[in-house]
């Protein structure tokens, strides 16, 4: 039963990351209707954003405290894959809106490509391994809650609650829920399209980033792959949850990292993301839509 | 319109270095952390970092000058010249064609048929290795599996994200059944592909009910699955060390390539001995699957079942309405897009004499599903153009030891290869949404054939 709940709250630390990173993708597709598959490597920059800002800050101030230097990590990270994301979106991805559908797709596979070999040029192809920021574990009898696990979480459900508050409560959510709905009608009744857009990028990216940060805390490790295997494992969990779907995302994101970590826990290491993939495609076969996914209405 | 474009050009040229400074501005935030700033592990292994201005500067010198030519110059230009296009009436797809363009088929495989003696006579047997394996080869098997992927998303219109599972299939069905029971590559071709074909049905059955970007993902998911079970199903597949020592192919079992074999091939013609040989076979191996690829491709669109594709592609609903069985119509498209997967696979596994899973990630799928929409989706030239132009060019660049006289001799291109390949895909996306090829050619018409433009024809919802 302890190795049961263990498992869950590893499960859980993992799913947090992997929600946040699924809110990126279902809060793009819902809005433009377009699989972002370079939305993984923001996840990346953001993690190699808040490595490098870990090593500045502790060369120029040396004794920082941690909360301090985490809060910077976070705070650089999101400025800067918001920058990013939003200047993707605006080379890669507006030109193309409203062409044809494939268009925007090939654009965001080459841009996946040129990202993280645009890391592997400046940064170097080795792993970056940086020493542990948190380290205080907690034991309640045979369970081991480490700090970094609590933190992962607290701080995703921060995020999540900020996030929703923002979606639901201020015209700007507003704004973009009717983007979601219908673009043309929302420009018509003076919804400023391409900036909502604009800023969803920006948001998604934002939450890519602490996802980032907060993966590069917790295996202590960055690389300019990093984006891919966590990426596609997002954007599982924002399909699985029903594209499209805040919630579902979250959700999504928690069942894969729950998947993730009881199946290594029980069956093997080296099947788990077969296991991964297998649910959802078995998800998909029974429920085509997702868990949370609305139905789409075909119309003739 | 013509008194809104000739607008002052002072007014321009402010506007012009506004941008040109914001882009500035912005392309140094952007680089400021990634390119300013170089990690790197020193003696102890510690991590630590310098600071790399000079790049910075170019970087962001670069995309501020940039910004300016384009603001002030290249888009009135671009802008006038289409206005005069406009004007004058000329449209996109003229019915005049140039000789060359007319025979353009004709001259590109007579080239082909030629291309390995022609590279024979230019540069010899060593230096023709490169060009017939790394160009020729390389390229046509990009080819092959691009039109390949080409009836699933071209034609019928499904979004396949895990082509190169089909690949994998063909490539361990010729490896490990060669390497176990020691069939031929001539037996072999054409079990890999009708093994291929089956996984494509079994892949495409639970799919069926699911449309647009769910299957994209489901399939995207059975492509990594496969991948992984060769990784971990380390008893039969040997893991990531791979399979290697794969038999060669023998020319239809008359004569072998193995050189310690008593008919091999160059002895019985009196040759001196190269590899070259048996790759310019290899070459017309694959220019034969090629070539049966496209007719294939050709034939079946004239047919009932091609003609269901792409009804199902322009819509699904009407198709259905009409009588059309949805399910073995997209079962269809699906087992014969991986068959030619899987010949391209089992070839590939032959050629190289070696395979393992590291080629047959998800990057390799994206790339052809580039190269099939860049070439422009249904259109068989424009996907040809589109493989030689991004597999070639990517090719080109391992060949540029030149730059390092350029950049210094720690400069290697090769480095680069992926990262332009992922500019390249963009750049063609954004001024040619279409594809290469602009035009389509209906094979069901009224009265006269005519070309149409690519815009009419849908990418399908499936």
């Amino acid at each position: 039963m302890e190795y049961f709940i263990q498992q869950l709250i590893n499960g859980l630390t993992l799913g947090s990351i992997y929600g946040l990173v699924a809110i990126g993708y279902t809060m793009v597709y819902g809005i433009i209707g377009m699989i972002n598959f370079a939305h993984g490597d923001i996840f990346m920059l953001g993690g190699f954003a808040a490595l490098i800002v870990f090593l500045l800050a502790t060369s120029f101030f040396a004794g920082i405290p941690v909360a301090l230097l985490l809060l910077l990590m976070l705070l650089v990270g999101m400025l800067m894959t918001g920058l990013w994301n939003w200047t993707i979106e605006r080379i890669a991805y507006r030109p193309l809106r409203g062409s044809f559908r494939l268009a925007p797709l090939i654009t965001a596979i080459g841009m996946s490509i040129f990202l993280s070999n645009f890391i592997q040029v400046t940064q170097g192809p080795r792993n970056k391994p940086i020493p542990p920021l948190v380290t205080d574990t907690y034991h309640f009898g045979a369970i081991t809650v480490s700090l970094k696990q609590i933190l992962i979480v607290v701080i995703t459900s921060i995020l999540l609650f900020a996030f929703w508050y923002i979606v639901n409560k201020t015209p700007l959510g507003r704004a973009q829920r009717a983007t979601e709905q219908d673009r043309k009608m929302a420009a018509l009744l003076g919804v400023d399209v391409d900036k909502t857009i604009s800023i969803t990028f920006i948001m998604g990216a934002a939450l890519a980033a602490v996802a980032g940060a907060m993966y590069l805390m917790y295996y202590g490790v960055a690389s300019f792959n990093d984006g891919f295997i966590p990426g596609v494992k997002a954007f599982t969990a924002a399909v699985l949850g029903g594209i499209g779907s805040l919630p579902g995302a979250v959700l999504g994101g928690l069942l894969i990292g729950l998947i993730e970590s009881l199946w290594s826990a029980y069956f093997s290491i080296a099947y788990k993301d077969v296991a991964t993939f297998a649910i959802l495609a078995f998800v998909l076969i029974f429920k085509p839509t997702g868990i949370l996914g609305r139905p789409e209405v075909e119309k003739v | 319109m013509a008194t809104v474009s000739e607008t002052v050009p002072n007014n321009v040229m402010a506007k012009a270095i506004k941008e040109g400074i914001f882009a500035g501005v912005i392309a140094f935030l952007m680089f400021s952390l990634f390119v300013g700033i170089e990690t790197y592990q020193d003696i102890n292994n510690q991590l630590v970092w310098r600071t790399r201005w000079g790049l910075l500067a170019v970087f962001v010198a670069v995309a501020a000058v940039g910004r300016f030519m384009t603001v002030a110059f290249i888009k009135p230009h671009l802008d006038r010249r289409k206005l005069a296009k406009a004007k004058a009436g000329i449209l996109e797809i003229s019915e005049e064609k140039s000789f060359f363009h007319r025979h353009f088929l004709k001259f590109a495989l007579v080239f082909l048929l030629i291309y390995p003696f022609l590279s024979l006579l230019i540069v010899g047997k060593q230096g023709s290795l490169k060009y017939v394996d790394n160009f020729g080869i390389q390229i046509l098997i990009y080819v092959m599996l691009a039109w390949g992927l080409n009836i699933v998303v071209g034609l019928a219109g499904l979004l396949d994200l895990g082509y190169v599972a089909f690949y994998a299939v063909g490539a361990y069905s010729y490896a490990l059944l060669s390497s176990y029971f020691g069939f031929s590559f001539w037996l072999l071709l054409p079990m890999s592909g009708i093994l291929a074909a089956l996984w494509g049905v079994i892949l495409g059955f639970p799919v069926l009910r699911l449309r647009g970007d769910y299957l994209a993902i489901v399939t995207l998911a059975f492509g990594e699955i496969i991948r992984l079970v060769l990784i971990n199903w380390t008893d039969v597949t040997k893991g990531t060390f791979g399979i290697s020592g794969i038999a060669k192919a023998s020319f239809f079992g008359i004569w072998s390539f193995d050189t310690g074999s008593p008919n091999n091939f160059v002895k019985a013609w009196g040759l001196s001995a190269s590899s070259v040989y048996y790759k310019i076979f290899l070459f017309y191996i694959i220019l034969a699957l090629c070539m049966l690829t496209a007719y294939v491709t050709i034939r079946l669109r004239r047919m009932p079942i091609g003609r269901a594709w792409e009804a199902l592609r322009e819509d699904e609903i009407a198709c259905r309405s009409l009588g059309i069985n949805t399910v073995t119509t997209k079962l269809t498209a699906f087992a014969t897009g991986a068959m030619f997967g899987g010949f391209a696979g089992s070839f590939f596994a032959t050629r190289q004499g070696f395979v393992s899973p590291e080629s047959f990630v998800f990057l390799e799928s994206a790339v052809i599903l580039a190269i099939v929409v860049l070439g422009g989706m249904g259109s068989l030239t424009g996907i040809a153009i589109a493989a030689v132009i991004m597999v070639g060019g990517t090719e080109i660049l391992r060949e540029m030891s030149f730059l390092k006289i350029i950049f210094g001799p720690d400069f290697t291109p090769e480095l680069y290869r992926m990262l332009l390949f992922g500019l390249a895909m963009i750049i063609v996306m954004l001024f040619k949404p279409r594809g290469f090829v602009g035009s389509r050619e209906p094979t069901a018409f009224l009265k006269e054939r005519k070309a149409i433009s690519g815009s009419f024809t849908k990418e399908g919802h499936g």
